[in-house]
């Protein structure tokens, strides 16, 4: 069936191997490193934001240059730092945890990491072609058209967020697939474990978010490349329509955030207060209502805009009540851990930080949600000192605690728990220390975004406090890099099932083989490992647990059928990127607002679309699987 | 494992910690934007507000920070094979902990929802009304004229208005969104183009009050400042006559030369610098801000330069200063401002202005009170 004369790539190890994988575990590191590393360039961000703010009027950085570091920060924090994070448990954990060998669509996923990387380049190639954006990670209309921005930076950002909005789609649809269809037999939805629900609500609020933006992005690059009137404000446009278009994509995205991170820690906590979860049901259930009314409240980020105070009032109470199921999974996970029998390892320990900075953060949301009082927090610091404990103490300290708790199964090395908690207190201090006194600048009057200030205002003291706890938080993640980075080879072997775990992915080994499962296990129970375990400890009291079930590396192995790897999904998003390149550049719009079309960039589109073209032609002739040699599967 | 002697040292200190910063919190109303200290209903409003969700704010973080260190120090791991007694759940307390909450925003809504309208709808809607304009990065405000309604008084940078007032705002914008806010006076509103926001703002203390752009506006959005002085009703009413009127013209023949060059063409200011006060109501401004009374602004550029000195008086010498240092080059001052971009004198060297001509322009700017 082979239609093109380009044979399977056979790479078992090599740069050729990751380029051309469609393992779900694989993509999961890739997804992993490059979110990482990612992030990191989004610290560095940060780092320079602090340090021009150290001080009243201080001019180390330009303007112009600040404008583009918050826009990129955030950007970068968002969609290339946490969401992919988010991603790479979604890779590396989910088959896992419902005794799967690999997700519905495996050369889909590979897709999602490629595109992904390709939109994330798009985006931070931008620092050396001095075309970054700098209107805001919220790119409101009409800072963003062309009359009053120029240049290539808003078309960047335009066109990385819609090549992300790809991946993230594909990934999306592949994960609800591989969910509902692909649980070992007797795991009903109400066996699933808590992180694989979340994966599957935030994988729903994303398929129908994103849509949204992506309209919203179609319409900003035709007002800047070809002149439509959209948000054209002299041609009568009201820009209130890109706000409300943006913030109803723009607040679920804010649980697509949040949503994986609750996940991990409903894992989490369990494990290592050897409890089951306190109300699995309601927790689950509160995850779905606060999914449901993420879409019912977009308008309290526009408080200050004049929709007029019956909108205020309505979006005031849905903000308010959807403190509600937060609140009951703050309750419940403290109910998991009330009268449980809790180990302070370095996973557990973000994972309560995470519990206790979310009610900071928690709080301080329900204050904004008061609209009248609201009208003097928003776009302050304030609203700064919020953002980051939901995000940072919240999604990022989850994302963390994930990484060291999944570590040793994803590497079978144990990492090295003091230099863990270590990271720990410095990424607890700083996190306080960093944005805690935002709370007081923002009350204070000083408002977000801005490149300076004059001393004498009373933010002088707390901006340097501010800055000094960058430096804690700056220490923390190299040690955390250096903890990884050694451990992969030389940490302690960690064992199958170090944690005493309770879900799937403890019961095979680590890392876990190609195939994952040798044998699909039968689900007889929420948190099925743990029972099972109880169950031979009485069946042979005394006796040691064994610690491997299902899997092993027996010679039965090679009998598995998995995909084969593929070119196709990277060159597709090869074609999708170097279009996308093109895209950004096709119009040249002069000062006096002449618009000409740039030949090497719609060349180069060309190029992209044909490179895509053809390479999903040749992966929809790609047959998941060659013919065996022998003839067939009947010999197995 | 963790010493706990060492984690409640910890905790200790971090309680002292948290009593430092509010006790730091306290200190502010003193600061010039801060919004602890409200001077007129609506901030008042708003304030109050803040302090009732605070205050339920504060005891839920203690109930529940309180309950997790709690649980944390009484159930810490004591013997690696215990086996606590497998919980699933328990309706009572889930129902309690929904209930709880919902209860608590409902209850907060209430007041809320009251200054919601309060803050919007005007208590008299006759009262003075203010225009104002934002401008990248400037704010621009029209009154009506005292004698010919159909025509404005425009002025830039400083809000007057009487104390003790019901004051009606028309928000706009002539370009981009800007955010009118004035923290000790009244939360912000948007000032959205093609989107007519209205407000009310109201000070019942006369004095100078700080006020900035929150909405994030391009380049120089951290420098779009203004300030607000609230006079008693009289000396309001005899500031808008004055500026109703145009400037009495100097003898000075340094003067005299600096308002030709300041109407050449080669220096090109007064093709965006309209130097009348009035202009016919409803039509925008033009470019620049309105030069007519610029010697009696407190402050110049969008609140760069502070013309004031320690009396809290304009002073004509720190005044010319700041007009030298502005005009002579004003993109190292603002970068990417408007003036330094499209104004004749600054794109085209030929035109770069002399110092003849600086010190004729600077003579005439700040002889216009």
């Amino acid at each position: 069936m082979t239609t093109l004369a380009i044979p399977r790539p056979v790479h078992p190890t090599g740069i050729w191997s990751w380029i051309t994988t469609i393992d779900h575990k694989r993509i999961g590191v890739l997804y992993g490193v490059t979110a990482f590393l990612m992030f990191f360039s989004g610290g560095i961000e940060a780092f320079l934001i602090r340090v021009q703010l150290a001080r009243p009027e201080q001019n180390l950085i330009t303007p112009e240059i600040f404008n583009q570091l918050f826009t990129m920060h955030a950007t970068t924090m968002i969609f290339l730092g946490v969401m992919p994070l988010s991603a790479a448990f979604f890779n590396f954990v989910v088959p896992l945890q419902i005794g799967a060998r690999d997700v519905a669509f495996p050369r889909l996923n590979a897709f999602s990491y490629w595109t992904f990387l390709g939109g994330a380049l798009l985006l931070k190639i931008s620092w050396f072609t001095h075309s970054a954006p700098n209107g805001g990670w919220f790119g409101y209309s009409p800072l963003t058209g062309i009359t009053y921005n120029l240049g290539h930076g808003i078309d960047v950002w335009i066109i990385s967020l819609q090549v992300l909005g790809i991946a993230s789609l594909a990934a999306s649809f592949n994960f609800i697939v591989t969910i509902l269809n692909m649980r070992a037999p007797g795991m009903g939805l109400m066996r699933m474990p808590l992180f694989t629900w979340m994966t599957m609500v935030t994988a729903i609020l994303l398929v129908l978010a994103f849509p949204v933006i992506t309209v919203a992005l179609i319409e900003l690059y035709f007002d800047r490349a070809f002149g439509m009137n959209f948000f054209n404000v002299a041609a009568g446009a009201n820009p209130v329509l890109w706000q409300h278009l943006f913030w109803v994509f723009g607040h679920p995205e804010v649980y697509i955030l949040i949503l994986p991170a609750m996940g991990i820690v409903s894992e989490i906590l369990p494990v290592f207060s050897k409890k089951p979860l306190f109300g699995y049901a309601t927790v689950v259930l509160a995850g779905v209502i606060i999914a449901f009314m993420g879409w019912m409240v977009w308008s309290h980020h526009m408080f200050t805009v004049g929709l007029g105070p019956v909108a205020n009032s309505v979006f005031t109470v849905t903000t308010m009540l959807i403190a509600v199921p937060t609140g009951i999974k703050v309750f419940n996970w403290m109910g998991t851990m009330w009268g449980g029998s809790i180990s302070y390892k370095t996973p557990m320990l973000f994972a309560i930080a995470f519990v206790s900075m979310f009610i900071i953060g928690g709080i301080s949301g329900v204050m904004h949600a008061v609209a009248a009082s609201d009208a003097q927090q928003q776009d302050t610091y304030f609203i700064v000192a919020h953002i980051h404990y939901v995000l940072f103490g919240g999604a990022i300290f989850a994302i963390l605690a994930g990484t060291y708790y999944w570590y040793p199964k994803l590497t079978g090395r144990m990492y090295d728990e003091k230099l863990g908690q270590w990271h720990f207190w410095l990424m607890f201090i700083g996190q306080n220390i960093t944005f805690f006194p935002m709370h007081f600048t923002g009350m204070n009057g000083m408002p977000r975004r801005i490149y300076t200030y004059y001393g004498g205002m009373g933010w002088d003291f707390w901006n340097m406090v501010s800055t000094i706890g960058v430096l804690f938080l700056l220490v923390g993640f190299l040690i955390f890099i250096h903890n990884m980075a050694r451990s992969w080879k030389k940490g302690e072997t960690a064992g199958a099932d170090p944690w005493d775990g309770r879900t799937l992915e403890w019961s095979i080994p680590s890392p876990p083989p190609e195939y994952n499962f040798a044998e699909i296990p039968n689900v007889q129970d929420r948190d099925d490992w743990w029972e099972e375990k109880q169950r031979r400890r009485e069946l042979a009291p005394g006796a040691p647990v064994p610690v491997v079930a299902g899997g092993s590396d027996s010679d039965d192995a090679h009998d598995i059928h998995l995909p084969q790897p593929s070119y196709w999904p990277f060159f597709v998003s090869l074609g999708l990127f170097i279009g996308g390149m093109g895209l950004v550049y096709l119009i040249n719009v002069s000062d006096a607002g002449l618009r000409t079309l740039n030949w090497v960039a719609l060349t180069t589109t060309v190029i992209g679309v044909i490179i895509g073209m053809v390479s999903v032609y040749a992966w929809s002739f790609e047959p998941v699987n060659d013919p065996e040699p022998d003839g067939g599967h009947a010999a197995h | 494992m963790l010493n706990f002697h060492r984690r409640r040292k910890l905790l200790l200190g971090f309680l002292m910690l948290g009593a430092l910063v509010a006790l730091m919190l306290g200190c502010t109303p003193g600061d010039p934007q801060s919004t602890f200290d409200a001077d007129g209903p609506v901030a008042q409003s708003q304030l109050n507000l803040f302090w009732i969700i605070l205050g339920a704010g504060a005891v839920v973080f203690v109930a529940v920070q309180g309950a997790l260190i709690y649980l944390l120090i009484k159930f810490r791991r004591r013997r690696d094979d215990d086996i606590p007694e497998q919980v699933e759940g328990n309706h009572t307390l889930e129902f309690a902990w929904t209930a709880g909450p919902t209860a608590i925003v409902l209850l907060v809504a209430i007041p809320t929802i009251f200054t919601i309208f309060d803050n919007q709808v005007s208590p008299e809607p006759g009262a003075l009304t203010v225009d104002v304009i934002g401008h990248q990065w400037w704010f621009e405000f029209r009154y009506d004229h005292p004698d010919d309604p159909t025509k404005d008084v425009v002025f830039a940078g400083d809000l007057h208005i009487p104390v003790h007032e019901v004051i009606n705002v028309n928000l706009d914008s002539v370009d981009v969104i800007h955010s009118f806010w004035i923290p000790k006076i009244a939360g912000k509103v948007d000032m959205v183009p093609n989107n007519d926001n209205t407000m009310w703002i109201q000070s019942d203390q006369t004095g100078t009050y700080y006020g900035q752009c929150a909405e994030f506006c391009g380049v120089q959005h951290a420098n779009m400042r203004f300030k607000v002085i609230v006079h008693t009703r009289e000396d309001f009413d005899a500031w808008l006559r004055a500026e109703a009127t145009p400037p009495e013209e100097s003898q000075d023949p340094l003067v005299a030369e600096g308002k030709k060059v300041f109407r050449s063409a080669s220096a090109g200011c007064s093709g965006c610098h309209a130097t009348d006060p009035v202009s016919n109501d409803g039509v925008a401004g033009r470019e620049g801000p309105n030069l007519a009374h610029v010697a009696s602004r407190t402050n110049l550029a969008g609140g760069m330069f502070d013309n004031r000195d320690e009396s809290g008086n304009v002073n004509l010498s720190i005044l010319q200063d700041n007009l030298r240092t502005w005009i002579s080059d004003p993109e190292s001052v603002k970068p990417g401002n408007t003036m330094a971009s499209e104004g004749a004198a600054y794109i085209d060297p030929e035109n770069a202005l002399t110092e003849a001509e600086l010190s004729a322009i600077v003579a005439y700017l700040s002889s216009l009170k």
